[in-house]
């Protein structure tokens, strides 16, 4: 089933896993609370109607396991090791101007209730799982399998389902990284090829388990074949706070060649628009998803940005808007308050105020 | 003999308060449903010496817990090493996707709070305040 949405780039969030079942009583947090996603950068290439999802799992240390749970657009076709400096070498371009495998697929297992697991394989210290099923049964996925999902995460897990069964849950173990050899810092590349009809980002997905006061900060890039057209409007003043447009021009030669000597990046065009899109939020100001209209009819969907309809949520309206809302009635408020300080005066009794 | 028919009413009447009395102080049954970690109920009030049943209704897939307690009871609960409650009657862990159910007399009049204390659950604002009606 292939739906017109797109690919999660930036959407890992971090969950805490215990290897033992959650603990009650408040303030326990396991022996990997040191354990954190620090900025996340993924990038999201969409060409020929398969979307390309690369993203990196950093270790930062600690012991334990950590995993993340990701909204995908649809069944990726294959899950493999990512190379080793397409995020590199896309970051060195946005900031230049500055400064400068899949092995096996095997069916697990699905107990009652649960969500059914389409793919397993593990790459390096990440156990990868492509599940399908709606919010109850990927939460209870996650929770048969050790991930601790903070309080907000059935709402989060529903708002995805509505619109996309399909979820990549990874499990990273740090011990197992650690005895790997890993140093803090390094990163696990992945990349899933996903053949979809348009890319999509989910956003809100990274404020899962934050508290109001947190900030969501990551970034996001995208490689299409012509100039995306964005909901909610990155970098349109008013419409997308949180999100800027970093970068938007056609991607140089050079880039694009290295990409495709990267591994499993072959598939990169000759030609294609770059998009950096930076996210610093709030969290509890991240209830959208940035949805996109690659095809250069300049109509990002609605519903694939989470706006409509089956959330309540208002697209953000630019205070443009606003101001000349605010003109109009200020047009009509001040005749009227005109007039009736006129009333007023013209029926105050002839004595009043002698 | 005339004061017999006035007595007859009088006891009736008085047997119909009685009657009524007990109904009102009988078992009494609070469902409490818990959905996208928010108690649906944030209100409750109950009778005093009354057995209370709560019936807690856990309709997300994620574990959670209904403790009920002074706030000298939640500030240990805040620190608390339990993996699972359920030993006694005002601490329940509600699986994901199941119901629970526990009995409780509230003896003296007051104010209790109950809340969900595993991590990040009360500050997502899984809290509940029950008035205990004297």
């Amino acid at each position: 089933m292939r739906r017109p949405w797109l690919s999660l780039a930036a959407a890992t969030a971090a969950l805490l896993i215990t290897a033992a079942p959650a603990l009650g009583c408040g303030g326990l947090i396991g022996p990997n609370g040191a354990v954190n996603l620090l900025r996340t950068t993924t990038f999201a290439g969409y060409h020929d109607g398969v979307e390309h999802y690369v993203t990196a799992f950093e270790f930062a240390g600690g012991g334990g396991a950590f995993g993340s749970i990701t909204p995908l657009p649809d069944i990726p076709s294959k899950v493999e090791r990512g190379g080793d400096w397409t995020l590199q070498r896309l970051v060195l371009e946005t900031e230049a101007n500055r400064r400068l495998s899949l092995d096996t697929f095997a069916a697990a297992e699905t107990a009652a209730g649960e969500a059914e697991v389409l793919l397993e394989t593990t790459i390096d210290a990440l156990d990868i799982t492509i599940l399908r099923g709606g919010g109850d049964e990927v939460g209870l996925w996650a929770k048969n399998h050790g991930f601790r999902l903070p309080p907000d995460s059935p709402e989060v897990l529903d708002f995805y389902a509505e619109r996309s069964p399909i979820f990549m849950a990874a499990a990273f173990d740090a011990d197992a990284a650690a005895a790997r050899g890993q140093a803090i810092g390094d990163g696990t590349p992945i990349h899933l090829t996903i053949p979809t009809d348009n890319p999509w980002v989910p956003l809100r997905i990274l404020a899962l388990g934050k508290t109001a006061a947190e900030t969501v900060q990551a970034d996001v890039y995208l490689l299409t074949d012509e100039k995306p057209a964005l909901l909610p409007n990155a970098g349109a003043f008013g419409e997308s706070a949180g999100l800027i447009l970093d970068h938007s021009d056609a991607a140089s030669d050079s880039l694009l060649t290295d990409l495709r000597s990267d591994a499993g990046m072959e598939w990169v065009p000759n030609d294609a628009w770059l998009t950096k899109v930076v996210i610093d939020s709030a969290a509890d100001q991240l209830n959208f998803d940035l949805a996109i209209d690659a095809s250069g009819a300049g109509r990002p969907s609605p519903i694939d940005a989470g706006f409509a309809p089956f959330r309540p949520t208002p697209v953000p309206r630019s205070p443009i808007a606003l101001y000349l809302g605010m003109g109009a009635m200020l047009i009509v408020a001040v005749p009227i308050g005109v007039e009736r300080a006129t009333r007023v005066g013209s029926r105050r009794p002839p004595f009043a105020g002698a | 003999m005339r004061w017999l028919p006035r007595l007859a009413v009088a006891a009736l009447l008085l047997a119909a308060t009685v009657t009524a009395g007990c109904a009102a102080r009988g078992p009494v049954t609070v469902t409490i449903t818990i959905h996208y970690s928010a108690f649906d109920l944030t209100e409750v009030s109950v009778p005093r010496g009354v057995p209370v049943t709560f019936v807690l209704v856990n309709e997300d897939p994620i574990d959670h817990e209904w403790l009920i307690g002074d706030e000298a009871f939640h500030e240990k609960h805040r620190t608390g090493t339990h993996e699972a409650h359920g030993e006694v009657p005002n601490e329940v862990s509600i699986p994901a996707l199941e119901t629970m159910r526990t009995t409780i007399t509230f003896d003296e009049p007051g104010t209790l709070q109950y809340i969900c204390h595993l991590p990040g659950h009360e500050a997502y604002g899984m809290v509940g305040t029950l008035t205990v009606e004297g």
